[in-house]
C-alpha cells in the first residue's frame, strides 16, 4: 500500500540535548568480559547518551598500561566453550584460546582494548579509575591509560552519575 | 511503501523517514535532507557522505563510525562534530542509506 505524506517525513533524532546518562562499571579483566562494556559504551555514545565507565577490581587490567593490551581469554571455568574442562588446563591452552578470540574480534573490524577505549573517548565518553583498586594494586595515574580522567572514590562516581542508568559488568 | 515529498520530488522512505532506494538520492537532495535535520553541509561533511555512498556500493551495507574512521580516514571525533549526537544515523540519513547494522 502506498501512503502519501504531504509534509516531509523526517526521522526523529531526538532532542539536541538529551538528559539520558549511562554508567558502566567494569569489574572484570578477562578479554571476553572487557568487550561487553566497551561495545555498550560505544553504542550509547553513538546515540548521544552521556556515558561514564568506572574501572574497578580486575577491570583495572583494562586501563593499566602494563596489561590493557594483553588481556586473556581462558576456557577454564567457562562451560560456554562446550569443550571438556580438562582441556583448558593443558599448557598453552589459554594462549591459544586468547589468540583465537583476538583474531575473531579483529576479523570483525572491532578494535583491541586500548584502541576501543580511545574510540570511546573520541566519542565523548568518560573513563574513571577506582580509588580502592588503585590503592590495592599500588598504582597511580602514571600507570593508567592517559585518557583516564581521574582516580576517584566509589561515592564520587555515584555522585557523578546521578540519574544515570547503571550496568555492572 | 511510504513515500514522502522532499524538495518537490517524491521519494520512497521507511516508516522512520530513511530513504529506501539509494538510487533516488543525489547530492542536491542530500543538501535538503541535511537542512531538515539542522546541518549545513561543508566540504568535510561531503567527504564523509561520499565515502559512505562509495563504501555502500562496494560492501552492500552502511559503514559504521569505526569503518568510516579506519577505512575512510575521518576521525571519530570529527564525525561527532560534523553530525552531532547521533553521527552514524544522521550521516546515513543524509547519504540516503539505511542505518548501519554493525555494533561497532
Amino acid at each position: 500500500m502506498t501512503t502519501l505524506e504531504t509534509a516531509p517525513l523526517i526521522p526523529d533524532f531526538g532532542a539536541a540535548q538529551t538528559t539520558r546518562k549511562l554508567a558502566i562499571i567494569c569489574s572484570k579483566g578477562n578479554l571476553d568480559m572487557a568487550y561487553p562494556g566497551l561495545v555498550l559504551a560505544n553504542a550509547a555514545l553513538g546515540e548521544g547518551v552521556e556515558t561514564h565507565l568506572f574501572f574497578t577490581f580486575w577491570g583495572f587490567d583494562m586501563i593499566n598500561k602494563k596489561t590493557m593490551g594483553d588481556l586473556k581469554f581462558t576456557m577454564l571455568g567457562n562451560t560456554a566453550t562446550h569443550l571438556p574442562q580438562g582441556l583448558g588446563g593443558l599448557p598453552g591452552m589459554t594462549a591459544m584460546a586468547t589468540h583465537q578470540m583476538r583474531k575473531t574480534i579483529a576479523d570483525l573490524g572491532i578494535p583491541d582494548v586500548p584502541e576501543f577505549l580511545q574510540q570511546i573517548v573520541d566519542s565523548g565518553g568518560h573513563l574513571w579509575a577506582c580509588r580502592m583498586s588503585a590503592d590495592m594494586q599500588r598504582l597511580d595515574e602514571d600507570d593508567l591509560y592517559d585518557e583516564v580522567e581521574g582516580i576517584i572514590s566509589a561515592s564520587d562516581f555515584i555522585e557523578k552519575t546521578e540519574g544515570a542508568q547503571l550496568l555492572f559488568i | 511503501m511510504t513515500t514522502t515529498t522532499i524538495d518537490g520530488r517524491t521519494v520512497h522512505v521507511n516508516d522512520e523517514g530513511f530513504l529506501v532506494d539509494p538510487s533516488e538520492w543525489d547530492e542536491q537532495l542530500a543538501t535538503t535532507l541535511a537542512t531538515q535535520i539542522g546541518i549545513t553541509l561543508t566540504d568535510e561533511h561531503w567527504r564523509a557522505i561520499r565515502f559512505l555512498r562509495d563504501d555502500y556500493v562496494a560492501q552492500g551495507e552502511t559503514a559504521t563510525l569505526r569503518r568510516i574512521s579506519t577505512v575512510g580516514g575521518i576521525p571519530v571525533k570529527t564525525l561527532f562534530q560534523l553530525f552531532p549526537q547521533k553521527p552514524a544515523k544522521k550521516l546515513a540519513y543524509v547519504a540516503g542509506l539505511p542505518k548501519p547494522h554493525g555494533c561497532v
